[in-house]
């Protein structure tokens, strides 16, 4: 199957970016419009995907060192640690919050701790799916 | 929060950061840092007794699930106080004596104090809850982290045995014990104890009353090892000797114990009530002293004698309930002296039993060996030791000048007491008790005798031992010796003690008498030529006789083969379970594929179908469709093919793609009925799976024809037809049932409320988080699953169960 992926290989490496910056769109836009973590997350993922399909695991492995199920331990533990937060401010767990900020820059800006509990989604999400490809491919 | 909630978490938290402390200082013992916590602990939980002493009681709740009735309440009167301050008071001498007993190199250190820290957290957390759901919780988790310690050297097929085995037990009797709390909850409509115990008279009536009260006691006898759920004491012994001092003698068997006396006030006046607790007692004490004796093993023997000592607490409990039938009077106060006696017991089996393990302990550390044919003539070397043996097992054994004397009297007192009862038909049986408990005494005191006198008295055989014994480090002595203090101490000054900490907890134990003349007696040590004087006069006359003779009594032993006895009763139960289960799993686990489908979609169309069916509500009801449109028929009609093409296609690529071609085109469905949020997440998903599909062909075997016989088709060309029906039903049916309002007008605020636009991710992230937050924990649970599963095998011939 390797024989003939030059074209693959030079789309994947533009299309990468594409991808990934749609994805950190999409997980950004998901407070009002269509988006969010789980989302931003899967298309996020399917960037890695990509190029774990264009490339050999080892090249990728190389090219971006990062531990994947590491990655999602960190994503699961964010979302639940944040619900934890607002124990601190004597909410109910998981409860968010938001205010709007003057930003230089921005302007009015909301801010909203959804953020990170969807954050927290969005790398469990990757480091899932990217877990599952790789050790299902790993196997080949 | 108040500082009370805080105390229980602390030792928690603190077990959480101990195994830092070992990275962070990896030349400390961590026992010096582990033993701050029970300190602390102790001097704030002295600091309440002056308060607890004048009367008050201290009970605060923080709100936790209001919708279960769960809170993390806490109630902190004279019972509770007490078993506190002997968790964390012999929690502080067991850890300072563990870091003498436990090597820095050889052990550990950081499992061991994060197991004890967490025990200790959730022994407080059973004394100190009012909230039924919080006590049980924090009751298993006393049974885990005694699970753990007694597994502590796994290494050992004993220790994994016994550990495996106090669990089984004590954690049954915990489900049966929640099972009485939620019947509790039934007839109460609350969780909270001391509400509970202030209806106590409208429960009486109740159907559930006696149910819910054998179940709790079942609970209560597990964890204190009453007959018959004593047999995994003596196997937890494989535990470090200073837990089997502390979790296995002083603390955690005295939680059934706590149990007890918590629900007296409920249970207490029914007759069940009292003939379960005070009959299972007696009949403990008398076993597991009769038991003792014939033990080769020091710490066997303790382990039975601790067995016989919570069953004297538990009957004096169970007579001391009897005060409760009809009101508080002159005459049945005279009944509460058994609870008190009870009370005054149990901290003086805490002071001697926890300093006879220390100094078993000790003999074992210093010697190599606890095993009585080998021991004897110790004294030479380990007159410190010795000393402290005397005093702290001569107190068990109910002797003048300790502690135990005056406990032990005042049990015959009770005892005594029960007999003269006109109530519960203890005129034809009462007299028993004082005869049960005379004879149960009499081998008390034999074995408190054996433990000492065949250890350290005797011919001294040095080739029997592994090395030459020498008396303990002073760190390994310090505290049996204020174990040892305290024995004396409270021999003197009982009333003390009586005013300080009995007293307040008589209160709470007995509410209908609460500061009644006549309920808090008088101990003195001397008190004249009475029946009870007598009875101890004949336990140590007969006792010593019986000590002298013991060969002949080996005979008496030998009715009671191995082969007949409980335990091989559980080994048997735990073996037939095995097999039982084995069998039924064997039989419907075929290892085919189609059959595991066959049972998930046959439970489906039975429980989803039969229930459509049953209720009558597949109500179809066109009128509020939207009219359909021309591209939407294109779709379905694409859809149908592909879905009726993948079953007679000849390669799995092509099956794989055609199944991609129903995910797209429910994602086009998505966008045409404007949910773009759907239709994005539908697409994404669809890639990865196909990419995913398309990975694992590499695994699978070339797609070889199936067998086409009529008799594996038809059962699945039914079960797939059943369930596109039902699926289809379902869809429909969802339209003609409008079973409650629509909920969408809350989430049509979601900009003000979570000041989003995007309704749906307001629902996924903040209105419904909760459901979020287990999917992403279910979602990395299967990620896990699939990378253990696939990349964790264990290579070729290494696994056993291949080798079978």
């Amino acid at each position: 199957m390797r024989e003939n992926d030059v074209i693959l290989q030079t789309v994947s490496k533009i299309a990468v970016f594409i991808i990934l910056t749609f994805g950190v769109y999409l997980f950004l836009a998901g407070h009002h419009h269509p988006g969010g973590g789980f989302i931003g997350g899967l298309t996020l993922s399917s960037a890695f995907v990509l190029l774990y399909l264009s490339f050999d695991v080892e090249t990728v492995n190389a090219g971006i060192p990062l531990d994947y199920r590491k990655l999602a331990a960190t994503g699961v533990l964010i979302s639940v640690c944040t619900g934890m937060g607002s124990l601190l401010f004597g909410s109910a767990f998981l409860s968010q919050t938001f205010a709007y900020f003057n930003l230089p820059l921005f302007g009015k800006t909301e801010l909203a701790t959804v953020v990170l509990f969807e954050a927290g989604v969005a790398l469990g999400v990757i480091g899932v799916v990217v877990t599952i490809i790789t050790s299902i491919s790993g196997e080949v | 929060m108040t500082l009370i909630h805080y105390l229980i978490l602390m030792p928690i938290l603190a077990a959480a950061f101990i195994p830092l402390l070992g990275v962070g200082a990896p030349k400390l013992h961590l026992g010096w840092g582990a033993i701050t916590v029970p300190i602390l602990l102790f001097s704030f939980f002295v600091s309440y007794v002056p308060a607890i002493a004048s009367g008050d009681v201290f009970s605060a709740s923080v709100a936790w699930m209001q919708a279960l009735d769960l809170h993390f309440a806490i109630h902190l009167d004279g019972l509770s106080l007490i078993f506190t301050l002997l968790i964390t008071g012999i929690g502080s001498l067991v850890v300072l004596y563990s870091i003498f007993y436990m090597s820095k190199e050889r052990e550990s250190l950081a499992h061991f104090y994060a197991y004890l820290l967490l025990f200790m957290g959730a022994m407080l957390g059973v004394v100190l809850s009012d909230n039924l759901m919080v006590l049980y919780l924090f009751w298993e988790l006393t049974s885990v982290s005694s699970f753990l310690l007694i597994a502590f050297w796994f290494r050992r097929k004993n220790s994994r045995y016994g550990a495996q085995k106090s669990f089984l037990i004590t954690v049954g009797g915990g489900i049966s014990m929640l099972v009485g709390f939620i019947m509790l909850h039934v007839m109460s409509g609350t969780n909270s104890i001391q509400e509970i115990i202030a209806m106590r008279d409208t429960l009486h009536e109740h159907s559930l009353f006696v149910p819910a009260l054998v179940l709790i006691l079942i609970g209560a006898f597990t964890k204190s090892a009453q007959f018959p759920f004593h047999i995994w004491l003596p196997d937890a012994m494989e535990a470090p000797t200073p837990v089997s001092a502390y979790l296995h003698s002083a603390t955690m068997v005295k939680a059934g114990l706590f149990l007890v006396a918590r629900f007296t006030p409920v249970f207490g006046g029914e007759a069940t009530w009292f003939w379960l607790v005070s009959g299972v007692g007696i009949f403990t004490m008398f076993w597991g002293s009769f038991s003792a004796v014939k033990q080769k093993d020091l710490k066997a023997l303790l382990a039975y004698s601790t067995i016989s000592q919570l069953g004297l607490i538990m009957s004096l409990f169970g007579l001391g309930s009897a005060a409760l039938q009809g009101g508080a009077s002159t005459e049945s106060v005279l009944y509460t002296k058994a609870i008190f006696a009870a009370l005054f017991h149990l901290v003086n089996h805490s002071t001697f039993k926890g300093a006879l393990f220390m100094i078993v302990g000790i003999v074992d550390h210093e010697v190599g060996t606890r095993d009585l044919r080998k021991l004897g003539g110790l004294i030479a070397f380990m007159p410190v030791t010795f000393s402290l043996a005397v005093i702290s097992s001569f107190s068990m054994a109910g002797l003048p000048p300790f502690n135990g004397f005056l406990s032990k009297e005042m049990f015959f007192t009770a005892v005594l007491n029960a007999n003269q009862m006109t109530l519960f038909s203890m005129e034809t049986w009462g007299l028993l008790f004082p005869i049960v408990a005379w004879i149960g005494s009499v081998f008390t005191f034999a074995y408190s005798m054996i433990l000492v006198f065949r250890t350290f008295l005797g011919p001294y055989r040095r080739e029997k031992l592994e090395k030459t014994p020498h008396e303990a480090p002073i760190g390994m002595l310090i505290s049996p010796i204020i174990l040892c203090g305290l024995i004396v101490l409270v021999f003197f000054m009982p009333n003390q003690l009586s005013h300080y900490l009995l007293s307040p907890a008589m209160n709470s134990i007995l509410p209908t008498y609460a500061n009644m003349d006549g309920l808090i007696p008088h101990i003195s040590a001397w008190h004249g030529f009475n029946l009870e004087l007598l009875m101890t006069i004949g336990v140590a006359v007969i006792g010593a006789v019986a000590v002298k003779t013991l060969r002949y009594w080996y005979l008496v032993y030998d009715f009671f083969p191995e082969h007949r006895s409980i335990d091989s009763g559980y080994r048997w139960m735990l073996s037939a379970g095995e097999r039982l289960s084995h069998q039924a799993t064997s039989r419907y686990m075929t290892g085919f594929l189609r059959h595991y489908l066959y049972y998930i979609y046959g439970f489906l169309l039975l429980i989803t179908g039969g229930t459509l069916l049953l209720s009558g509500s597949i109500i179809i009801d066109p009128s509020g469709d939207a009219p359909v449109a021309v591209y939407e028929v294109i779709i379905v009609l694409v859809m149908a093919a592909a879905a009726i093409g993948i079953p007679f296609t000849k390669s799995r690529m092509t099956a794989a793609l055609l199944n991609g071609v129903l995910g797209y085109s429910i994602a086009i469905f998505f966008v045409l009925f404007r949910a773009p949020d759907l239709a994005l997440t539908q697409l994404v998903v669809e890639t990865v799976t196909t990419v995913l599909f398309l990975l694992c062909f590499h695994h699978l075997p070339e797609w070889s024809r199936e067998e086409r016989s009529l008799k594996v088709r038809l059962p699945k060309l039914l079960v797939s037809i059943g369930m596109g029906a039902l699926t289809v039903l379902i869809a429909l049916s969802v339209q003609g049932n409008r079973l409650f309002d629509s909920i969408s007008s809350y989430f049509e605020d979601s900009y003000d409320l979570a000041g989003g636009r995007n309704i749906v991710n307001s629902i996924l992230g903040d209105f419904r988080a909760f459901d979020t937050m287990l999917e992403v924990v279910v979602l990395f649970i299967a990620g896990i699953g699939v990378y253990t599963l696939v990349t964790l095998k264990a290579p070729k011939g290494e696994d056993e169960r291949e080798r079978e």
